[in-house]
C-alpha cells in the first residue's frame, strides 16, 4: 500500500504537471484579458470620416452596436475586412468604425478599394480613444449592450464564430 | 502551438501619421524632478506591444504614446497612484511590472512559500526518520523476536538433554561464546 503511493504520488504529480503545462502552450500570450470588459465603455464625441457629422457615444445608448477599431496601415484588417462586409448586410445591429491613429484620407482611400461596411466611421487621429477603450494592437473588435456596457472585446480579425456568439445573444435579449 | 493565431498590428512610430500630442514635445523646459518622475513611472510600466519591455524603453507606437501620456499627467500634477490607476483601468494589471495581489493571482504569490514548506516538512520528516535508526541500530522488530522465540523453542524440544548451550543465532550469546 505505502509502495503504491510511494510510486504513485509522484506519477500523478508528474500528470498533472503535463496537463498543466500543455494547456498552457495552447495560450496566446498576446491575447490579453480586457480590463474594460463589463464596464462602461468610454465615451466619446469626435468627428467622422467624410461627413460634418459628429459620431457620439451617447447616441448608441439604448442600441446594440460593434466598435471595430481599423486602420490603412493595419495588415491584418485586410484578413477581416470580408468579415465585417458579411456582417453590414444585417440591419439589426450597429457597426462602427474607428479610424485609428490614421490619416482621414488615406483611410478613404482604403475603404474605397475595400469596401465600407460601417454605418459611421469616427477618427481617432491621435489615438486617444484607443488608449481610453485599452486598445494594443489593431484590429480590435467591442460589442457594447444598450446600457453602454462593454460586453466582448475581440483582439485581432474577428472569425466567423463572432457574430453568433457575441452579438446575437445581446440582440435576443434586447429586442 | 496554435496555427489559429492571427497577426495582429501595433502602429508603428513612422505609421502613425496623426499629429501626436504636442505637450511633451514643447519647448517648456522640463526641470530634473520631473524627468526623474516621468523616467521611474514608465520603467514600472509594461509595453503592451513588446511585452518584454517596459514602456520607457520601447519604441513601439503605444509605447511613445502611453510616455506622451505619462509626461502630460506629471506635468498636470497627478500623483504616481493616479497615474497607474489610468492604466491599469485601461490595461488591467498586466500593465504593472508589479502586479498587486489579488485573488487570481494569489497562487503566484504564495505558490513558491507553499512549496518550500512542503519541501521543508519532507526534509524534516527524512532527517527524523534516520535519527531514530542511528539511535537503535540493532534492535530486532517485533517479527524478528517472535521468529527467533519459534527457533529457540524448536531447537529446545529437538535437544531436551542438552547440556551445552545452545548455538543460538542471537548475536548476542554468539559473541559470549568467543570470549
Amino acid at each position: 500500500m505505502m509502495r503504491w503511493v510511494r510510486l504513485g504520488l509522484p506519477l500523478l504529480i508528474f500528470t498533472l504537471l503535463v496537463i498543466v503545462l500543455a494547456r498552457g502552450l495552447e495560450f496566446d500570450p498576446r491575447h490579453l484579458p480586457s480590463a474594460r470588459q463589463g464596464k462602461p465603455a468610454p465615451r466619446f464625441e469626435v468627428p467622422t470620416l467624410g461627413s460634418d457629422q459628429v459620431f457620439s457615444t451617447e447616441s448608441m445608448l439604448g442600441k446594440v452596436w460593434v466598435i471595430n477599431v481599423f486602420a490603412s496601415w493595419c495588415t491584418a484588417c485586410v484578413i477581416e475586412h470580408p468579415k465585417l462586409l458579411k456582417l453590414s448586410k444585417r440591419s439589426d445591429f450597429n457597426l462602427i468604425g474607428l479610424a485609428y491613429k490614421d490619416e482621414p484620407a488615406a483611410t478613404a482611400q482604403w475603404l474605397r478599394q475595400h469596401g465600407d461596411p460601417y454605418q459611421q466611421i469616427a477618427l481617432d487621429l491621435n489615438g486617444q480613444i484607443g488608449i481610453d477603450y485599452g486598445v494594443y494592437g489593431v484590429p480590435e473588435t467591442y460589442v457594447i449592450n444598450p446600457q453602454g456596457v462593454i460586453t466582448y472585446r475581440h483582439v485581432g480579425p474577428i472569425n466567423d464564430a463572432f457574430f453568433d456568439q457575441h452579438v446575437a445573444p445581446l440582440l435576443a435579449a434586447n429586442p | 502551438m496554435s496555427t489559429e493565431r492571427t497577426p495582429t498590428d501595433a502602429p508603428t512610430p513612422e505609421k502613425a501619421t496623426a499629429p501626436v500630442n504636442d505637450l511633451a514635445h514643447t519647448g517648456e523646459p522640463a526641470d530634473s524632478a520631473e524627468i526623474a518622475r516621468v523616467r521611474t513611472l514608465t520603467e514600472q510600466l509594461r509595453c503592451l506591444v513588446c511585452q518584454n519591455q517596459t514602456i520607457a524603453d520601447s519604441n513601439a507606437g503605444l509605447a511613445i504614446d502611453l510616455r506622451e501620456q505619462v509626461v502630460k499627467q506629471v506635468r498636470s500634477g497627478r500623483t504616481d497612484t493616479e497615474i497607474k490607476q489610468y492604466m491599469v483601468e485601461r490595461y488591467g494589471d498586466f500593465v504593472l511590472y508589479d502586479p498587486p495581489f489579488s485573488t487570481i493571482n494569489s497562487v503566484l504569490w504564495i505558490g513558491p512559500f507553499v512549496l518550500l514548506a512542503i519541501g521543508l516538512l519532507l526534509v524534516w520528516r527524512s532527517v527524523i526518520r534516520r535519527h531514530r535508526s542511528v539511535d537503535a541500530p540493532s534492535q530486532p522488530s517485533a517479527e524478528q523476536r517472535a521468529q527467533l522465540q519459534v527457533l529457540e523453542a524448536r531447537y529446545q524440544a529437538s535437544t531436551p538433554s542438552a547440556s551445552t548451550p545452545p548455538a543460538s543465532t542471537s548475536k548476542d550469546s554468539a559473541q559470549r561464546r568467543t570470549r
